[in-house]
């Protein structure tokens, strides 16, 4: 336990009475106190806000996106990267609304779904076995699904007019969304198997030490693979929700997202070095992102704001992880 | 004579640690002075506080009789002329050999480069120091004893007046660190102060003038080297007389079954080698460092790739392609680098010691805590680390309990053949001396032990048997009895001299024997 930080602390962490230790500790809680805080304004400041209608909103607002960043949460862990979420999410919906009219709704969203596993499969070989940084290979993976989604389509919307296909995205048990119901599911089952599972524990590993992973007999290729081929089936399973809910395929309607996604991942407290994360902290991190726009209308704030301040967020997080992990 | 740099009632505190208390050391121009402790005594932090990296929390720095404040590196070389040569290398591995060296020194023409003079100059500079490195060579592909000699060249183009060294030998060969003592002698007669940090008792009463104890943080003495031996610097160190002796050689039996045998392994860097281990034997693998000792431990683990060669364990041939059948196999390797290769620093000791067989504490792919945890902690009582709970991160405990975490990890299960890299590296005396009972008490149980070490005294003290590599083949067996270090380093530095046929070979390599 002797000296571990023999660089010391810079003289105006000390000014602000900030060390080492107590950094850690802002990162580990640093999602909690801000999103409680933000919780506690917006329910003092706005009548509307701390009503069941507008909390059952802004879960249902933040489903999609929550089930995504979910499985981006686990490739981070793994030490990856997964920018085609946003292509595989609109892949997914075009491909469950092309082939509703012959396959019928429910056969149609799990060909969707698994075409996101599929696609996720594809980026952890291409990273793995074809040693492509992860970040480089999935924005190479994006194009192509992105664009192979385009020439299903040809550039059109597809709309499905089966009612019966909507059922996902629209219907509600006990006043809660399918949607919600889905996101607590999927949390609650990634938690589950980062946490009490081997495939969890080596996922840990693999992200943490890439080497030593492997020669502890682990087959850390096999493992980054199932961490990304999760990653495409949240992406996937995100986009058959919104996909029912609007009842159309759209290829491009995903274009963008991931970036938010990794912005909420990051905000959560997951490090982007691997190794170390948490479901819960991007269940937050989607949550405080969703709170923000939501406080910002409900206030009437110019939302112009919000970017700026989202912005402020992410480089705090991500500032807060890189200062509490610099040693000698 | 005159003192340079006076370093006056200095403390720092870490966060709740007590790194320094009061510590004043005096450095005199055209001394060597010497600095040791055990890990954490405050070695690095006093150089690294001399050298700008971080100010004291009390105490002055003077330089010649003049009080200074250092608010960077940067500012301790301006100001004071003070350099420091690190554990790390501060090399950038694109650039080459001269672009480092005269980093921040380049000399030019109205922003132009011009590399004619300084190619002279550098030509100079390995005149002086007899080194042996191509300016242009890319750093990032030279040995760490070369990136060492790049940032001493670096040093001496700064004309630095004190030059601090942080355990500066632990990665070079004897004939490295011999020819880098030459290059510190001769700082010394240039009349510039050295201040030199080592865990290598030996070296550094060879090397000083005047020798600084530490412990815990306090000065125990400074007093001139000519009046210390090992044995008094480690007393003085621990507080207490250590014994520096290896625990006592049991030989197995002469009838003792053959656990782990090689025959013919073939990898880029090892040519055909063949050795047996034996069930209750330590069988010590030396040679220099890129002799290819490791590479043999790597492919015989199934951790690289082999071209050729067979693996038999307890008289039966295995197939290992990769270490997961290594493993299963019986053989466990402790890799040489621990923070890189041998452990997860930020995730927790249970994590780390129970990641090789976890399926062991597992029904249906879920993992049962309270198994793990039992487990875990019987293991690491097993080997003695001292942590408040198994729960703690590894990247908080200090390099000699990391150390024992990572036997913890690999001897869960005990395997049949131990192959440990370099297992002592970078851990401070009391833990060197555990893990030296550790692989004693293991090799008495029946275990096979393959042994791979730098530290001559190491194998000596431990192996029964000792191999001798250089260049990727087996060159010499002696007996752990009547092996002698000049021995073994004879057969090591044969090799050595065949290999520098361009013309430099007889500078340095010579005074070895």
């Amino acid at each position: 336990m002797n000296a571990i930080d023999v660089t010391g602390t810079p003289r105006w962490w000390r000014a602000l009475g900030l060390n080492r230790a107590r950094l850690s500790l802002a990162r580990e809680y640093a999602i909690v106190i801000t999103f409680v805080a933000l919780f506690a304004t917006l329910s003092l400041t706005s009548a509307p806000f701390f009503t069941r209608t507008n909390l059952l909103n802004v879960l249902d607002q933040s489903c999609a996106f929550g089930i995504i960043a979910a499985g981006e949460t686990v490739v981070f862990i793994s030490g990856g990267f997964d920018l085609s979420v946003g292509a595989v999410f609109g892949l997914a919906g075009v491909v469950a609304a092309m082939l509703e009219p012959h396959l019928g709704p429910a056969a149609a969203l799990a060909v969707g779904l698994l075409t996101g596993l599929g696609a996720g499969i594809v980026n952890g070989i291409l990273v793995t076995v074809g040693r492509i940084n992860s970040f480089m290979a999935t924005i190479g993976s994006g194009f192509v699904l992105g664009g192979f989604a385009l020439v299903l389509t040809k550039g059109y919307l597809i709309t499905v007019t089966n009612p019966s296909y909507a059922i996902l995205g629209r219907n509600k048990l006990f006043s809660v969304s399918y949607g919600t119901w889905s996101w607590l599911l999927f949390s609650a089952l990634l938690t589950v198997l980062l946490k009490a599972t081997m495939l969890g524990r080596y996922v840990f590993a693999s992200g943490g030490n890439e080497l030593a992973a492997r020669l502890s007999g682990l087959r850390v290729n096999l493992i980054r693979t199932a961490a990304f081929g999760i990653s495409g089936l949240a992406a996937a399973f995100g986009g058959i929700i919104l996909s029912s809910r609007v009842q159309t395929g759209q290829a491009d309607s995903g274009t963008g997202i991931e970036l938010t996604i990794i912005a909420a991942v990051v905000i959560g407290g997951t490090s982007i070095f691997g190794g170390q994360g948490a479901i819960w902290r991007t269940v937050l991190g989607v949550l405080l992102l969703t709170l923000i726009g939501n406080g910002f209308n409900l206030l009437n704030v110019n939302p112009i704001y919000q970017q700026i301040i989202q912005g402020l967020i992410i480089l705090f997080a991500v500032g807060l992880d890189a200062w509490s992990r610099r040693t000698s | 004579m005159s003192d340079l740099l006076v370093a006056r009632g200095i403390t720092k505190h870490f966060g709740g640690v007590q790194a320094l208390r009061d510590v004043t050391v005096t450095l005199t121009r055209g001394e060597i002075h010497g600095l040791v402790g055990e890990n954490g005594a405050g070695k690095s932090t006093l150089g690294k506080i001399i050298a700008g990296f971080f100010p004291p929390d009390a105490g002055v720095i003077s330089i010649d009789g003049q009080e200074v404040r250092f608010r960077s590196t940067r500012d301790a070389l301006l100001q004071g002329r003070i350099t420091i040569v690190g554990q790390e290398r501060a090399v950038i591995p694109q650039l080459s050999v001269l672009e480092n060296v005269f980093l921040g020194r380049e000399e030019g023409t109205a922003g132009m480069l011009r590399s004619g003079s300084l190619s002279a100059r550098y030509a100079d500079l390995i005149r002086r120091t007899g080194f042996s490195l191509s300016a242009d060579a890319r750093v990032g592909g030279l040995r760490v004893s070369e990136q060492l000699q790049v940032e001493i060249l670096r040093a001496l183009v700064r004309d630095a007046q004190l030059i601090i060294m942080d355990e500066v030998t632990a990665a070079l060969t004897a004939d490295e660190a011999s020819r880098l003592f030459d290059v510190v002698r001769s700082l010394k007669a240039e009349g510039r102060a050295v201040l030199y940090i080592t865990h290598f008792l030996k070296e550094v009463i060879d090397l000083s003038d005047v020798i600084s104890v530490l412990r815990d943080g306090s000065l125990v003495r400074t007093g001139p080297a000519s009046a210390e031996t090992p044995a008094s610097l480690v007393a003085s160190m621990v507080g207490r007389t250590v014994e520096l002796s290896f625990p006592e050689k049991r030989f197995p039996p002469a009838d003792a079954p053959v656990l782990l045998s090689v025959r013919g392994l073939c990898q880029r860097n090892v040519v055909d080698v063949s050795l047996d281990v034996r069930a209750g034997e330590i069988v010590g693998l030396a040679g220099l460092i890129g002799s290819g000792r490791s590479e043999v431990a790597r492919a015989v683990f199934g951790a690289d790739r082999r071209s050729a060669g067979m693996v038999t364990v307890d008289g039966r041939e295995v197939e290992i392609r990769r270490p997961r059948e290594a493993i299963n196999a019986g053989i466990a390797l402790l890799p040489e680098s621990r923070k890189e290769q041998g452990l997860l620093m930020r995730q927790s000791i249970t994590q780390n010691v129970s990641l090789v067989h976890l399926r062991e504490f597992a029904a249906a792919t879920f993992v049962r805590p309270k198994h793990e945890r039992a487990a875990v902690e019987r293991s690491i009582q097993n080997v003695d680390v001292r942590a408040p709970s198994v729960a703690t991160l590894v990247e908080n405990l200090s390099g000699g309990n990391q150390q024992k975490v990572l036997f913890a990890k690999w001897l869960f299960r005990p395997p049949r053949v131990l192959i440990a890299d370099e297992p002592t590296r970078g851990v401070d005396v009391g833990a060197k001396h555990a893990i030296y009972e550790l692989i004693a008490r293991l090799a008495g149980e029946g275990m096979g032990v393959l042994l791979i070490s730098s530290e001559l005294e190491e194998i000596l003290g431990l192996a029964h048997r000792i191999l001798v590599m250089r260049l990727g083949r087996i060159v010499a067996e002696f007996d752990g009895e009547t092996a002698t270090d000049d021995l073994i380093m004879r057969a090591a530095f044969a090799a050595d001299q065949e290999a520098r046929h361009d013309g430099d070979a007889a500078m340095g390599v010579g005074s070895i024997s």
